[in-house]
C-alpha cells in the first residue's frame, strides 16, 4: 500500500478513519476473502491487543503464501487462550510446543519442508515478548545465525500476562508488575539496559526486520507481507497493548499502540540486511506522559506530588528513539 | 558386510541407510563422531534428501527435531549426559505429542562433579518422559537397534531412545555387520505420520489440555507403551528373519537354564557379566544373567517369568537414586515381588569407574556366602569417605567436597 | 586373547594405533577389540589406548590391566606413569626410542622379561623421514609386527591402506616395513652365533 499523506484527522483519537481512504486502502473487517486464519470464539480478554495482531499478521501471511503456511506457537497468551481444549480458533496448521522453543520448533518445520520439497510452504513462529525477548532468545538468535527460512514475530505486550503480570525483560522502566510493584524508593520496574530485540535482530543481518503496532494495522499487513518477499530468517516485533496487564481501559488499546508510536516511546521502522530502510514517522508528536497517563502500570508516576524526575527519564528515552530512528514529524 | 568400525561410525552409518529426513545436534561427548559422520554424509551427498542443522543447544537440537517430526519428515538426533538434561522439557514434549523422533543417546554420567564417562544417570533421569528406552549390549546391536527404533517409534508414534554406552561403545572399534540398505528398505517403509502441519488439511497440534481429558490423553500415551511391549519383540524377530542377528527384544536371558543366581544388567557391562558367568559356570555354580535390553516399556511379566526359579537376583547398575538406591533394582522388584528371592543392588561402573570379570565373580562369590548386602556400592573406597566425613564433621567451612576427595587421593590421606 | 596397552600423549595418534592394530588382526581373520582410555581430548596429555586380539569373540569391556604388550609412544612418560603395570611375566615391551633401552632406566625390565620381548624403535624420526610428521604410531605397529608376530605386517599394511588416501598411505606402509625390518635384523642379529 501507498502511503497517503492524509490532512483529516478524527476529532478525539486522532486516527485517520476509513471514511477518508480511498476504497482499497480501507480496514476490512469481515469478508468473504479472508482467511480468518485465529477464528472467532478464542478466549482473549476484551480488547486484547495480541489476538488483534495475531489475526492481521497471520492472515496478511496467508494472503502473501496463497494460504501455503504452517505456524508454530510458543506457550503463552495467544497459544492459551486460542486452544482450550477440545476447541481451537486456528484456522490453519498450527503447532505449539513449549514456551521457549519455537524459533528452533519453526526451523525443524522449515528443514522438513525443505527436504521434502515443500518449497510452496512457509512458515511463521510466534511469541509473547516473554517467548521471544526472555525464555526464547537462544533458540532465536540461533535461528537468525543460521538464517532459518521463518518468519519470527514477537507479540510485544511488555510482560508475563499469561501468568498474571510479571515482569519481562521488554517490561519497561517503572512499569508495575506482580514482580516490579510499585513501592519503594524506586517503584516499578528497574531502569536496566534494556533489550532492544528489533535492534539485536538486526546485528544478525537478517534479511528483513520490522516493527509495527496494532494501530497502524495496514502497516502490520504491508510488513508482513514484505516479510514474505524475501527467504531466509526474518523479523517482525509487533506492540500489542494488554487492557489486564497495563491497566488499561479495553477500548483504550488501539489508541494507547498509537500513543506509544506517537510519543516515540515505540518506534515503528523496518530494516533490510541490517540497514534501517524506513521509518514511520511521527504524525503529531505527544510526550510520554499522555500515553503514560491512562495506563494503571505507571499510575505511582502520577498520584500525590507524583515522579516527574521518572517520567523525565521515560521522556528521555523517547526522544533517543526519536533521534535514533528520525521519527520527528515533517514539516507542514 | 563385517567390517571393524568405530561403534560411532556403525551407528552412523545405519542411522543414515534408515534415510532420515531431518537431522539436528548438539555436540557433546561421547556423542560427537555420531554427528560428525552423520554431518559429512548430508554435506556431501550420500545423505539425500535430509537437512542437517547445526544448532546452539540440545534444547533447540530436541526443539527442531519436534518441528520437523510434525511436519512428517523421520528425523533423527542424539546427545548424552548434561546435553539430554538440558533438552529434557522438549524430550517430555516430543513423547507427549506422539512424535516419532529417534534418539541415540551415547550414555554419559551427570555432574557435578563434571565427568564424562560413561553412567546410566542420563538415561534413568528421563525414564518417565514417555519414550521407549532401548539399551545396546554391543556395536552390533546398537547399530541395528536403530533400525528398529524408525520401525517402533513410527508404527506406534512414539519417540525412541537407542542407549549406548558412552565410550565404551562409542568409541570401540570392533567387528560390526552393517545393515544392507536393501534390508532397511524393506524393513523401514516410508514414514506416514498420524499427524502432519499440512495446508492442505490443517490441524492444530499442543493444544492446553485441562483436566476433563489430560488423565485419558496421559493413559493413552501408556497404552501405546504397552503395545510397544508386544510390539518391540516381533519387530526384532522380523529383523532377526531378515538378517539372521538376535538384537533387541525385551530381554537377553543368558545361561538362566537352571541359575539360582541370577545378575540382571544393561548395556555394554553384560558382555563382561557374561565372561563371568561361564567362568563360574565352569566351576559349578548355577550362575546366569538377565540383560535388560528394553527399559522403557519395562517389560514386567517377562523379567518375573525369567526370574521365577531365581533363588537370589542380583542387580548390577550403572546407576542409583540418591536417598533410595537401585533404579533399575526397584523395576525388578516390582516385576516379581513374590518370587521370594533375595534381591540385592550392586551400584557400579559410575562416572566410567572400570567393571571387570574379577568384580563380578567377587560379587557372585559375596552373594553365595549370603554377605552382599541389599545396596552396595562396588569398589568404594570407604577410607577416603570416612576422612571426608570426619573433615566435614570437624569444620563448618570444610570445603567443597568433591576437590576434598580429590586432594585426598593424590595425597594418600595426608589432606586434611 | 592376546592384550597391548599402547601409551603416549594427545596428538601422537595412540588412539589411531589401536584402531589400526584391530582392523589389522580382523583383516587375518581374527577378533578385535580397540578403545580408548576416554580422556578428554588435550594434545600433549597422557592417553592410552587397548586392543585385543582373540580367536573367539570377545565380549569383555573391562580395561587391559594385563597386558601381553606395552607399546611406549612417548619416552618422556617413563617413571612417571605406570606403564608396564600387570604386564604378563612373558609379555613384550616396545619402547619409541633412538637409545639403548638400558640408557633410559629400563634394566630392570630388561632383566626380567625373555629375551627378544623388549624391542626399542626409532618410531618418530622414522615417521618423520617418511611420513613428515613427528607421529611414531604407525612405525611402532610395524615394529609390533616383528616384535610379537601377532599381527603380519601385509594385513597392517591393509589397514594402512584401508585407512589412508593412497599417497599418505604408501609413505605409511614405507615406515611400518623399515620399522619391522629394523626389529627383526636386530633380532636376528642377536640370535645369530656370535663370530
Amino acid at each position: 500500500m501507498t502511503e497517503t499523506r492524509v490532512h483529516f484527522y478524527q476529532v478525539g483519537s486522532f486516527a485517520v478513519g476509513n471514511r477518508l481512504l480511498s476504497d482499497a486502502d480501507r480496514t476490512v473487517q469481515a469478508s468473504r476473502e479472508r482467511t480468518n486464519s485465529l477464528d472467532s470464539g478464542h478466549r482473549a480478554c476484551q480488547g486484547c491487543g495480541e489476538a488483534l495482531g495475531a489475526r492481521y499478521a497471520l492472515d496478511a501471511a496467508m494472503r502473501a503464501t496463497g494460504g501455503r503456511l504452517v505456524a508454530v506457537n510458543a506457550t503463552g497468551c495467544l497459544e492459551v487462550f486460542s486452544t482450550p481444549f477440545p476447541e481451537t480458533s486456528w484456522r490453519i496448521a498450527w503447532l505449539h510446543s513449549l514456551f521457549g522453543n519455537a524459533p528452533a520448533v519453526a526451523t525443524g518445520v522449515a528443514a522438513a519442508l525443505r527436504a521434502k520439497g515443500r518449497d510452496d510452504v512457509r512458515v511463521v513462529g510466534q511469541a509473547g515478548d516473554g517467548g521471544t525477548v526472555d525464555i526464547g532468545f537462544g533458540a532465536l538468535s540461533g535461528m537468525f545465525e543460521r538464517n532459518d527460512d521463518v518468519l519470527f514475530i514477537c507479540y510485544d505486550n511488555e510482560g508475563y500476562m499469561n501468568t498474571g503480570v510479571q515482569r519481562s525483560a521488554a517490561t519497561p522502566p517503572t512499569a508495575r508488575t506482580a514482580t516490579s510493584e510499585a513501592v519503594g524508593v524506586d517503584p516499578g520496574n528497574v531502569f536496566g539496559q534494556g533489550k532492544d530485540l528489533p535492534r539485536i535482530a538486526m546485528a544478525h543481518d537478517i534479511p528483513y526486520v520490522a516493527t509495527a503496532t496494532v494501530a497502524d494495522l495496514h502497516d502490520l499487513e504491508r510488513k508482513v507481507e514484505r516479510a514474505m518477499t524475501f527467504h531466509g530468517a526474518r523479523y517482525l516485533h509487533v506492540l500489542v497493548p494488554c487492557p489486564l496487564g497495563w491497566g488499561a481501559a479495553s477500548a483504550d488499546t488501539v489508541r494507547l499502540a498509537r500513543l506509544a508510536a506517537e510519543s516515540g516511546f515505540f518506534p515503528v521502522f523496518e530494516a533490510e540486511h541490517g540497514v534501517v530502510t524506513g521509518v514511520r514517522r511521527i504524525r503529531r508528536r505527544v510526550g510520554v506522559e499522555e500515553y503514560l497517563r491512562p495506563q494503571r502500570r505507571f499510575a505511582h508516576l502520577f498520584s500525590g506530588p507524583g515522579r516527574p524526575d521518572l517520567v523525565a527519564r521515560l521522556q528521555a528515552l523517547a526522544d533517543a528513539n526519536v533521534e535514533r530512528y528520525g521519527l520527528a514529524p515533517q514539516e507542514e | 558386510m563385517l567390517q571393524q568400525l568405530e561403534g560411532s561410525r556403525a551407528v552412523a552409518e545405519t542411522v543414515a541407510r534408515c534415510r532420515p529426513e531431518v537431522v539436528c545436534a548438539y555436540p557433546i561427548s561421547p556423542q560427537t563422531h555420531i554427528i560428525e559422520a552423520i554431518g559429512a554424509m548430508v554435506k556431501d551427498g550420500r545423505l539425500a534428501p535430509c537437512e542437517f542443522i547445526n544448532v546452539e543447544s540440545e534444547y533447540a537440537a530436541m526443539s527442531v527435531s519436534i518441528g520437523a517430526s510434525a511436519a512428517g519428515a523421520r528425523t533423527y538426533t542424539a546427545t548424552a549426559s548434561q546435553g539430554l538434561l538440558f533438552m529434557i522439557e522438549a524430550v517430555y514434549n516430543a513423547a507427549g505429542l506422539g512424535l516419532p523422533v529417534v534418539m541415540t543417546l551415547a550414555n554419559r554420567a551427570i555432574g557435578a562433579p563434571i565427568n564424562i564417562w560413561n553412567d546410566h544417570s542420563d538415561a534413568m533421569a528421563v525414564r518417565d518422559a514417555g519414550w521407549i528406552q532401548l539399551f545396546a549390549e554391543t556395536n552390533q546391536e546398537a547399530a541395528d537397534l536403530h533400525v528398529q527404533a524408525f520401525r517402533l517409534a513410527e508404527t506406534l508414534s512414539v519417540p525412541v531412545m537407542v542407549c549406548m554406552d558412552g565410550f565404551i561403545l562409542t568409541h570401540a572399534v570392533e567387528a560390526v555387520d552393517l545393515i544392507d540398505q536393501a534390508v532397511v528398505d524393506s524393513f523401514l517403509p516410508p514414514y506416514e505420520p498420524r499427524q502432519v502441519l499440512d495446508p492442505d488439511d490443517p490441524v492444530s497440534i499442543g493444544a492446553m489440555v485441562g483436566p476433563e481429558a489430560f488423565e485419558e490423553v496421559r493413559y493413552l500415551a501408556h497404552l501405546r507403551q504397552l503395545d510397544a511391549l508386544e510390539l518391540i519383540p516381533e519387530v526384532a524377530e522380523e529383523f532377526a528373519a531378515l538378517t539372521g542377528r538376535v538384537s533387541g527384544g525385551l530381554l537377553h536371558p543368558y545361561r538362566l537354564e537352571d541359575a539360582d543366581t541370577v545378575i540382571v544388567a544393561m548395556g555394554s557391562v553384560l558382555g563382561t557379566i557374561k565372561d563371568a558367568v561361564d567362568a563360574r559356570r565352569g566351576a559349578g555354580e548355577r550362575v546366569g544373567v538377565l540383560g535388560v535390553t528394553a527399559f522403557r516399556p519395562f517389560p514386567v511379566a517377562a523379567v518375573a517369568d525369567a526370574l521365577a526359579g531365581a533363588r537370589r537376583v542380583i542387580v548390577v547398575e550403572k546407576a542409583f537414586s540418591l536417598g533410595m538406591g537401585g533404579v533399575l533394582a526397584t523395576d525388578v522388584a516390582t516385576a516379581s515381588p513374590a518370587s521370594g528371592h533375595d534381591l540385592a543392588t550392586v551400584v557400579a561402573g559410575l562416572g566410567g569407574r572400570p567393571i571387570t570379570r574379577r568384580d563380578v565373580e567377587g560379587i557372585l562369590e559375596r552373594s553365595a556366602q549370603g554377605t552382599l548386602p541389599r545396596l552396595s556400592f562396588l569398589n568404594l573406597d570407604d577410607d577416603v569417605v570416612a576422612r571426608e566425613r570426619a573433615r566435614m564433621a570437624a569444620s563448618r567451612r570444610s570445603g567443597p567436597f568433591a576437590e576434598n576427595v580429590l586432594r585426598d587421593l593424590a595425597t594418600g590421606g595426608a589432606h586434611r | 586373547m592376546f592384550q597391548v596397552r599402547i601409551h603416549g600423549r594427545g596428538g601422537q595418534g595412540v588412539v589411531t594405533a589401536a584402531e589400526l592394530l584391530a582392523v589389522a588382526a580382523f583383516d587375518t581373520g581374527r577378533h578385535a577389540q580397540a578403545f580408548p582410555s576416554f580422556g578428554s581430548e588435550r594434545t600433549g596429555a597422557p592417553v592410552v589406548s587397548y586392543c585385543r586380539i582373540d580367536d573367539h569373540e570377545i565380549r569383555t569391556r573391562e580395561p587391559i590391566d594385563e597386558p601381553d604388550a606395552v607399546i611406549v609412544q612417548d619416552v618422556t612418560l617413563l617413571h612417571r606413569v605406570d606403564l608396564f603395570g600387570g604386564l604378563a611375566p612373558s609379555g613384550f615391551v616396545l619402547v619409541n626410542s633412538s637409545q639403548p633401552l638400558e640408557d633410559l632406566g629400563l634394566g630392570e625390565l630388561v632383566g626380567r622379561l625373555p629375551s627378544g620381548h623388549l624391542a626399542g624403535c626409532p618410531a618418530t624420526e622414522l615417521a618423520l623421514a617418511h611420513v613428515g610428521r613427528p607421529v611414531p604410531n604407525v612405525p611402532l605397529l610395524g615394529a609390533f609386527c616383528a616384535l610379537t608376530g601377532e599381527v603380519p605386517l601385509e594385513a597392517l599394511a591393509r589397514a594402512l591402506r584401508h585407512r589412508f588416501a593412497h599417497e599418505v598411505a604408501e609413505r605409511n606402509v614405507a615406515a611400518a616395513t623399515i620399522a619391522f625390518d629394523l626389529v627383526r635384523d636386530h633380532e636376528e642379529a642377536r640370535r645369530a652365533p656370535t663370530a
